[in-house]
């Protein structure tokens, strides 16, 4: 083998610009596939981590009861004397009439961690010069923040001070800006044909325009009177540890809890389902970038192995077998693989780090100020993955016609 | 030609060898016969076209012929298979070509040194040394660590030549290897040829239209239209 590597080097030298456009072809391929990779993850998982923090990996809301249309749907389904519960067809009962009692049933679930009762209800928020619809959260602070990331989401004011004001609100950043109020400011809550005064306490931003538009937390005891609802819960908000097993606890908790649980994979399907797409497309057009790149490879071996039919037939006359050419050429291909990977990580993980550092403006679907980016192994070993096949490919081909060129013909060739 | 029992190193038996394909194929060898033995020194001589260096080709094992047998050290090689040819390439037999064929991206010594290498008999250090050596017995003891295109005709020749002996073969094939060369230094380099056979004891066989060179031989094949004249 370091004969052969030897040989092939030398071969390499000899043709230093072909080998560096092959390279270079190499580097750019992978570099820009994990850059793209690093991209859609990255706004994808900021993408999950806002929308978890802010909603939660679980929620468990209505109660439902199955109905004759449903227990026959379920029959027709199932073989055995089971009759495992479906969606369709049943009967909901709006919100959790015994939160407690359910909430205990969920801490049983290994996976869970933390569970926020909460009450919801829609407002109109009055501050004297502006009127504005609102939707408030009616929560128990300490086992809301178990369940979010409220606490790091304040951008103004003290979650303290909403700690220890019985009256106090929190509200999101675009509400406040359209009511044109700041912390300290007062407004008016009505709902339930009554009317009471809150104190905002701090302003949060979640990142998703949709929520910090409309939506207020005010401490529990303040929400139910404000809505009439002093018993039950609109939903129970539920931490995981694991939150990619959400599917799988939110179908059993259903079934043992008889209540509508939705998880956040299901919630955010739409949203996941785009940046799923995304990703794909933007791994499509980065491989087949990797494969115009390997034609390119392919056809710049191709020409070198044709150019050097004369050393292939003096090494193939002075004892070298057809696998030793073969494997010379291979080699080359391997050393361009090689240190194509090796560049094109270098090269990703410094652009993925320029490009983390550009400064950007997002407000919609979720808020940032600079690019999120996401730093897997995975988008490193995969772009290498695709660098093999198709650079081995481009090479394999024409250093298979390497090892079947008949030494006399091309002799005889080179002597006429 | 000398008389000995010793076996002989080359041999072959009819052998035919056509070149091209349907109407444009046209018989090169037909039905050659000859023997070489250790330490002779032997010409093929004859006008352009008559098979001379596809004879050589095919003893070179480069090439197999369409009909009959070659021995090489009493081993059929010309049905043998590609494998074992090739080895028998690197271990028994060195080839001088018309045009020097070299590896250009090398230095001297490493053209030298390429099919020890193969054979991977020797460690590096060994090799440099008998490569050098071998440069050295040909006059090139100054220029071993030269590119090949710093090398003249006659020196890109004589590396040639300290190259097919690399391996210590039994039989050296050298197809016209003074035909690009001035008349002093096709002297030397038949002279060297003709004495290294002579003290490693290996086979000769060269190809050349010198008459003065095939003369020195200690026999000379006449060709002519595919088959020895004194056949």
């Amino acid at each position: 083998m370091e004969t052969k590597l030897w040989i092939s080097l030398r071969f390499i030298l000899e043709k230093r610009k072909s080998f560096l456009m092959s390279l270079t072809g190499t580097v750019f391929g992978v570099t820009f596939f994990i850059v793209t990779q690093a991209q859609t993850a990255g706004f994808e998982r900021f993408f999950i981590e806002t929308i978890i923090g802010t909603n939660g990996a679980l929620r468990i809301q209505d109660k439902y009861q199955d109905t004759i249309r449903s227990l026959s749907a379920d029959s027709q389904n199932s073989d055995s004397g089971f009759n495992i519960s479906m969606r369709r067809g049943k009967r909901y009962i709006s919100g959790i009439q015994y939160p407690k009692r359910v909430a205990e049933a969920i801490r049983e679930f290994r996976n869970v961690t933390a569970v926020s009762e909460v009450v919801t209800g829609n407002v109109e928020i009055n501050t004297g010069q502006k009127k504005h619809g609102g939707e408030i959260y009616g929560i128990n602070l300490q086992d809301h923040l178990e369940v979010s990331r409220l606490a790091s989401q304040i951008v103004f004011g003290s979650l303290n001070d909403f700690r220890n004001d019985a009256a106090g609100v929190l509200i999101g950043r675009r509400l406040a800006e359209r009511l044109l109020t700041e912390v300290g400011d007062s407004l008016a809550l009505t709902a339930a044909d009554q009317s009471r005064r809150f104190k905002i306490s701090a302003i949060y931003e979640t990142g998703v325009s949709d929520i910090d538009k409309v939506r207020l937390f005010l401490h529990q005891p303040g929400a139910r009177s404000l809505l009439k609802r002093p018993f039950g819960a609109s939903f129970l908000q539920v931490n995981l540890a694991d939150i990619d097993r959400a599917p799988q606890d939110a179908e059993h908790m259903s079934s043992v809890i008889g209540h509508l649980t939705v998880s956040w994979q299901e919630r955010e399907k739409t949203w996941l389902e785009a940046f799923k797409f995304l990703r794909i497309s933007a791994a499509i057009t980065v491989s087949t970038i990797i494969l115009i790149s390997g034609l390119g490879m392919f056809n710049t071996l191709a020409i070198i192995v044709m150019e050097k039919r004369r050393e292939i037939a003096i090494l193939r006359s002075i004892g070298y077998t057809r696998e030793d050419v073969s494997s010379i050429f291979l080699l080359q291909g391997l050393l361009i693989l090689v240190l194509g990977i090796i560049l094109g990580w270098l090269c990703a993980a410094g652009l993925t780090f320029a490009i983390s550092r550009i400064p950007i403006h997002i407000r919609g679907v979720f808020s940032t100020d600079y690019f999120p980016v996401y730093w897997s192994a995975a988008h490193y070993i995969a772009a290498a993955a695709v660098a093999f096949i198709v650079v081995l490919t481009a090479s394999y081909l024409p250093a298979r016609k390497a090892a079947r060129f008949e030494p006399a013909e091309i002799i005889r060739g080179t002597a006429i | 030609m000398k008389g000995t029992s010793r076996p002989p190193i080359l041999r072959c038996r009819d052998v035919h060898r056509s070149l091209g394909h349907a109407e444009n194929r046209s018989d090169i060898l037909n039905g050659i016969d000859m023997k070489i033995e250790a330490s002779q020194v032997c010409a093929i001589a004859g006008p352009s076209g008559c098979g001379k260096s596809t004879l050589l080709y095919l003893f070179g094992l480069l090439d197999r012929p369409d009909e009959g047998s070659i021995w090489l050290n009493e081993c059929e090689v010309s049905t043998a298979h590609d494998v074992f040819r090739t080895r028998l390439r690197n271990e028994h037999i060195g080839f001088v070509f018309q045009f020097h064929f070299l590896l250009p991206a090398f230095t001297a010594i490493e053209n030298v040194m390429i099919p020890m290498k193969k054979a991977g008999r020797m460690r590096h250090e060994q090799m440099q040394n008998r490569a050098s050596a071998l440069l050295d017995d040909i006059g090139l003891a100054g220029k071993t660590h030269r590119q090949i295109n710093q090398l003249s005709g006659g020196e890109q020749q004589r590396v040639a030549i300290a190259r097919a002996l690399a391996n210590n073969p039994s039989l050296l094939l050298a197809d016209e290897p003074t035909g690009n060369l001035d008349f002093q230094t096709s002297e030397t380099v038949f002279s060297q040829l003709y004495d290294l056979a002579k003290d490693r004891g290996a086979a000769v066989l060269l190809v050349t239209h010198n008459h003065e060179l095939s003369s020195r031989c200690d026999r000379t094949f006449q060709m002519r239209d595919g088959r020895f004249m004194d056949a």
